[in-house]
C-alpha cells in the first residue's frame, strides 16, 4: 500500500481562546477521505468548537484548518464546501420538505426540473419518499432528522459532516464527521476517533485502540469503564507502584480460598455493591489494601438470586496480566 | 452514482470573479464589530441626537431665564428660573397633580385586579383571547375619542345624570359636588369628574402587567399553598398577592407617569386649578416662557426617575 | 403539533366573575356610548335621551375641510412615522439579537424612554430643541417626534420574534451555501415577516392617536387628535364630532385584531 490515503480535513496547530478560557488549544489532526471520524468528549470538552471552527460559523485564534489541501481559515460558511446537521435539525419552517432539501441547490441556482429529481432521489435515499409537501411541522423527530440529513447530503460536496447512522455512510462513500459524548454510539460507528479534553486531543486512534489501549486515565475512564490502580496496590501485583488500567470484564471473581492459576494476578477483597443488569452483573469489591475495583461478569449459570447474595462475601480476584494495560504520560 | 458539479462551483473561481456584493459580505462576516456599528448606528445616533439631545437641552433650559422686559432667553447659568418655581402656587400645582396621580394608580390597580386574576387564573385559552381583546381594544382606541366620550357621559344633560335623576340620587351626587377639592359645579367640571376619566382611560395599562404577573405565578406554588393548610383567601394574600406586587408595580408607572404629564383630561374636565401638563403647556402658549416651562417639566421627570428606580428595586422591570 | 390538554381551571366565584364583567363593560360601554350619539339629531347639548335618530350627521361630516385635512395629516404622518420606526426598529433589534456588547440592556431602557417619560417631557424637549435649531415647525417635527416612540413598538416585535426563531436557521442557511444577503431573502425575512407587519400596525396606530406630543411639535398644523382636542374646547357641531370618533374607533380596531393574529397565529 502506497501512501496514505488523501487528506479531507486537517487541523493545523488550530486555537480558539476566549479571553483566559482556552475552549480548543493547539490541536492538530487529520481526518482521511471516506472514513468516519467521531469526535467524543464531554461537555465543555471543545468538540462542537472544533466542529464550528471547521463550518466556518467561528474563526480560530490561531492556527489553519485545510480542506482538501486548500486553507479555508478566514473563510465564511457560505464558501466553504463543508454541510452540517445541526442538533436542532434547524429546519426552515417556512418551507416544505421539498424546498427545504433543495435549498442549497436554489443557492447554486441549480434549475427547477434538477432539483425535483435529486430531492425525491434524496428522499428515497433517506427512506422517507414522497413526502416532499408535507412541512417540518407534520414531521416526527425522527423525520425531520432525516430531512435535514437529506438536506445536507444532496449538495454532495466533497466533505460531509453528518449525524446519522452508518450505513448512509457507507453507501455513499463520503467523509463523516460525528460530534458526541456517548461512548457507545462512537465505539459502534467510527473508523477512528479523537477524544477531546479541556481543549486538546487526549488521544486518536480506533475504537479497539482506544478501548484496548488508553493512553491516559482520563481516555481509560472515559471510554468504557476502567479500573486504574496504583500504588502499593499496583506494586504489589507488578512491581511499580506506576497506575495502569484493567477493564471490569477481563477479571474474574473466585472464592477466597481458590488458588489462583500461574502467574495470574490476584487480589482479595471483601464485594461492596451487586448491580444485577440481567445479561451481566457489575461487582464493586471493595479491596484488602483500600479502593475498588469494578468487575463485569457474565450471568451465564448463576441465578439473580445467587449473584445478589454475593454481597459482602469476601472474595479473590484473578486476570491474566496482559490486560494490565499502563497509561501514556498523560493523566 | 456520480453527483453532478453544482451550478456555481465556487472551489473553481478565482477571486477576481466572485460577485461584489459576495466579497462584501465575506468581507463583513469576519468583521463582527463593523456589523454591529453598521447595524447598531443609525437607531443609535437617532436617539440620542434627536432624544437624549433634546433632553439634555432642555435641562440645560431650565438653568437659563426669561428676561421680563424682553421676552428673550438669557443663555446665563442660573437658578433664578428654579426659585421662580418655587411659588405657592405652583407648588400647589404639583401637589394637585401628584395627588391625582397617586389616587387613580391606587384604584387603577384595584379595579384591575378583580380582571386580570380572572383571566390568568380562571380564564380559559379562548376566553383569555377575547379578554385580551377587550382590553387591548380601549388601550389602542384613540384616547381623545376616549375622554371625548366621557364629556358626553357626564355632560348635565347626559346619560349619567338621567340615570342618576332614575334612581333619585341627585342629592347624592349635589353632596359630592359639594365637596371640597372633588367637587364642581357639575359632574364635568370637577376632580371627580377628572379622576373618573383618568380611571378609565389608564386602566388598561395596570390590567396588562398585572395579569402578565399573574400568569407567571406557577399553579404548582397555589396548589402547595393550599396543600400546607391555606384557605383560598390566605392563599391570596401570601402568594399570589405578593407575587403580583413587581406587576403592579410596572402598570403604576405608566398611570403615574401618564396622569403626572397629561392635559387633555385636565383642560377637559378642570377648571382654572391647573395640573402640570396645563402649566407647561400654557408656558409655551402665549406667555412663552421656556425655562420656566423646561423647570416645571424637571419635577415630574424628578419623580419619575425616583419612581422608576424604586420599581426596579421592586422587581417591576422584570414583569414587564 | 402540540394538542393543548385542556386542564379544569374550576368556577370563578361568582362575585370574581362578576367583578370581571363589570370592568370589561367600564371599558367598553362609553364607547359604545358614542356610537350612539353619532345618530342624534340633537346638534347643540349632550342630552340623553337622544331626541331623535338619524344618519344625516355622517353626511354632513363627509364634506367638512377640516377633517379631510387633519385625517390625511395623520395619515401620513403615521405612514412616515411608521417606516421610520420600522427601519430603525429592525436595525436595533438585529444588532441587540446578534452580538454581546457593552451596554446592551441600557439599548432597550432608551428606546423605551420616549414611552416611559411623561408625553409633555418628550414634547417640550423636542420643542425647544427644535426651536433652538431653527428647524421650521410643521410635517417633518411632527414625524421626527413620532418615530422616536415608535421605534420600541417595532424593537420590542421583532427582537421577541428573533429570540423565538433562534440563531441555527441562519446558520443552516449559510452553511448550505447562502451569503448573508440571501439568508436575509430566504430565511430571515420570512421569519420576522409578521412580526415586522404587527410593530408596524402598532407603531401606526400610536402614532395616529397621539396628542400629547404633537401638540408641541405640530407648529400650526393640525392632526386629527389635535382636531379632536380643539372640539372638545370648542364645539363645532357636535355630532360631527361623534361620527368622526366612531369613525376613529374602527379605524384604529383593525390594526389591532390583525397585529394580534399575526404575532399569535405566527409559527405554529
Amino acid at each position: 500500500m502506497g501512501g496514505s490515503p488523501p487528506l479531507a480535513v486537517r487541523f493545523d496547530h488550530v486555537s480558539r481562546h476566549f479571553g483566559d478560557v482556552k475552549a480548543v488549544d493547539d490541536l492538530s489532526l487529520d481526518i482521511f477521505d471516506g472514513e468516519f471520524f467521531t469526535f467524543l468528549g464531554p461537555s465543555g470538552s471543545g468538540k462542537t468548537t472544533c466542529l464550528r471552527l471547521l463550518a466556518g460559523f467561528d474563526q480560530p485564534t490561531s492556527g489553519r484548518i485545510l480542506l482538501h489541501g486548500r486553507d479555508v481559515t478566514g473563510q465564511p460558511p457560505f464558501e466553504r464546501e463543508v454541510n452540517t446537521v445541526f442538533q436542532d435539525y434547524a429546519l426552515f419552517p417556512h418551507m416544505s420538505v421539498g424546498d427545504n432539501i433543495a435549498y442549497g441547490l436554489m443557492i447554486r441556482k441549480v434549475e427547477k426540473g434538477e432539483r425535483r429529481k435529486r430531492v425525491a432521489e434524496m428522499l428515497d435515499l433517506v427512506r422517507m419518499p414522497g413526502l416532499e409537501q408535507r412541512t417540518p411541522a407534520q414531521l416526527s423527530g425522527g423525520q425531520r432528522q432525516r430531512v435535514a440529513l437529506a438536506r445536507a447530503l444532496i449538495l454532495r460536496p466533497r466533505q460531509q459532516m453528518q449525524v446519522e447512522l452508518k450505513a448512509i455512510q457507507e453507501k455513499v462513500g463520503i467523509t463523516f464527521l460525528y460530534v458526541t459524548h456517548d461512548q457507545e454510539e462512537a465505539l459502534t460507528m467510527s473508523d477512528r476517533i479523537a477524544v477531546f479534553n479541556n481543549g486538546r486531543v487526549e488521544q486518536i486512534g480506533s475504537p479497539p485502540e482506544l478501548y484496548e489501549s488508553p493512553g491516559s486515565r482520563f481516555v481509560a475512564d472515559f471510554v468504557g469503564v476502567s479500573n486504574l490502580i496504583s500504588g502499593p496496590i499496583a506494586e504489589r501485583i507488578r512491581g511499580s507502584a506506576e497506575v495502569f488500567s484493567v477493564r471490569p470484564e477481563k477479571i474474574q471473581i473466585r472464592e477466597t480460598d481458590s488458588i489462583a492459576p500461574d502467574g495470574y494476578c490476584s487480589i482479595e477483597g471483601r464485594v461492596k455493591e451487586v448491580i444485577y443488569l440481567g445479561m451481566h452483573t457489575r461487582y464493586v469489591v471493595e479491596l484488602d489494601g483500600g479502593g475498588d475495583l469494578t468487575v463485569v461478569e457474565q450471568n451465564r449459570e448463576a441465578t439473580s438470586m445467587e449473584v445478589l447474595a454475593a454481597r459482602g462475601r469476601k472474595v479473590r480476584l484473578v486476570w491474566h496480566p496482559t490486560h494490565n494495560r499502563r497509561l501514556g504520560t498523560a493523566e | 452514482m456520480s453527483p453532478t458539479r453544482p451550478a456555481r462551483d465556487r472551489d473553481s473561481q478565482g477571486p477576481e470573479e466572485r460577485p461584489v456584493l459576495l466579497r462584501i459580505a465575506s468581507f463583513l462576516y469576519l468583521r463582527p464589530s463593523l456589523v454591529l456599528a453598521l447595524l447598531l448606528g443609525p437607531p443609535l445616533v437617532w436617539m440620542i441626537v434627536v432624544y437624549l439631545g433634546s433632553l439634555v437641552f432642555l435641562l440645560i433650559q431650565s438653568f437659563f431665564s426669561l428676561d421680563p422686559f424682553t421676552g428673550q432667553v438669557i443663555r446665563v447659568l442660573t437658578l433664578a428660573t428654579y426659585k421662580d418655581l418655587w411659588t405657592p402656587a405652583n407648588l400647589d400645582i404639583f401637589f394637585r397633580t401628584a395627588t391625582m396621580a397617586a389616587v387613580v394608580t391606587v384604584t387603577t390597580a384595584v379595579l384591575a385586579f378583580p380582571l386580570a386574576y380572572f383571566m390568568a387564573r380562571y380564564a380559559s385559552t379562548r376566553l383569555k383571547t377575547v379578554l385580551y381583546l377587550a382590553v387591548l381594544l380601549p388601550l389602542w382606541s384613540s384616547y381623545l375619542v376616549r375622554v371625548y366620550a366621557w364629556r358626553l357621559i357626564l355632560a348635565k344633560e347626559g346619560i349619567l345624570n338621567w340615570f342618576i335623576q332614575q334612581l333619585d340620587l341627585t342629592r347624592v351626587l349635589d353632596l359630592l359636588l359639594r365637596a371640597p377639592v372633588i367637587g364642581g359645579p357639575s359632574l364635568s367640571v370637577s376632580f371627580l369628574g377628572m379622576f373618573i376619566v383618568f380611571v378609565y382611560v389608564w386602566l388598561p395599562y395596570m390590567i396588562l402587567p398585572v395579569q402578565a404577573a399573574l400568569e407567571r405565578v406557577p399553579r404548582s406554588l397555589l396548589e402547595a399553598s393550599g396543600d400546607l393548610g391555606a384557605r383560598p383567601g390566605q392563599t391570596l394574600r401570601h402568594v399570589t398577592l405578593p407575587l403580583a406586587f413587581p406587576g403592579v408595580i410596572a402598570g403604576s408607572i405608566f398611570t403615574f407617569s401618564l396622569t403626572l404629564g397629561d392635559f387633555v383630561v385636565p383642560y377637559s374636565l378642570g377648571n382654572s386649578s391647573f395640573f402640570i401638563g396645563q402649566a407647561v403647556l400654557s408656558l409655551t402658549g402665549t406667555a412663552f416662557n421656556i425655562p420656566l416651562a423646561a423647570a416645571f417639566t424637571v419635577v415630574p421627570m424628578g419623580i419619575m426617575a425616583f419612581y422608576l428606580v424604586g420599581a426596579r428595586t421592586l422587581g417591576a422591570f422584570d414583569a414587564l | 403539533m402540540r394538542s393543548e390538554a385542556n386542564e379544569s381551571r374550576g368556577r370563578a366565584p361568582l362575585s370574581l366573575r362578576l367583578a370581571t364583567l363589570g370592568v370589561i363593560l367600564f371599558l367598553h360601554v362609553p364607547m359604545a356610548i358614542i356610537f350612539l350619539y353619532a345618530f342624534t339629531t340633537d346638534d347643540a347639548t349632550f342630552s340623553f335621551p337622544p331626541p331623535g335618530l338619524t344618519v344625516d350627521w355622517f353626511g354632513v361630516a363627509v364634506p367638512r375641510p377640516d377633517v379631510w385635512q387633519a385625517l390625511l395629516l395623520s395619515l401620513r404622518v403615521a405612514l412616515i412615522a411608521t417606516l421610520a420606526a420600522l427601519g430603525l426598529g429592525t436595525l436595533a433589534a438585529t444588532a441587540v439579537y446578534r452580538s454581546k456588547f457593552f451596554g446592551r440592556e441600557a439599548i432597550s431602557f432608551l428606546l423605551l424612554l420616549p414611552l416611559a417619560l411623561p408625553g409633555i417631557v418628550s414634547g417640550i424637549a423636542l420643542r425647544s430643541a427644535i426651536g433652538m435649531a431653527d428647524f421650521p415647525f410643521g410635517f417633518w417635527t411632527i414625524v421626527i417626534g413620532h418615530a422616536t416612540f415608535c421605534i420600541v413598538v417595532v424593537y420590542n416585535n421583532v427582537l421577541a420574534r428573533y429570540r423565538r426563531t433562534g440563531r441555527s436557521q441562519v446558520e443552516a442557511s449559510m452553511d448550505l451555501g447562502a451569503d448573508p444577503l440571501q439568508t436575509f431573502r430566504y430565511v430571515i425575512l420570512p421569519a420576522i415577516g409578521t412580526a415586522l407587519l404587527a410593530g408596524g400596525m402598532l407603531a401606526f396606530a400610536l402614532s395616529f392617536d397621539e396628542i400629547v406630543v404633537t401638540t408641541f411639535t405640530a407648529g400650526h398644523e393640525e392632526t386629527l387628535p389635535i382636531w379632536m382636542f380643539s372640539q372638545l374646547t370648542k364645539p363645532r357641531q357636535r355630532p360631527v364630532t361623534n361620527v368622526v370618533a366612531v369613525f376613529v374607533i374602527v379605524l384604529t380596531a383593525i390594526p389591532i385584531f390583525l397585529a394580534n393574529r399575526l404575532t399569535q397565529g405566527g409559527s405554529e
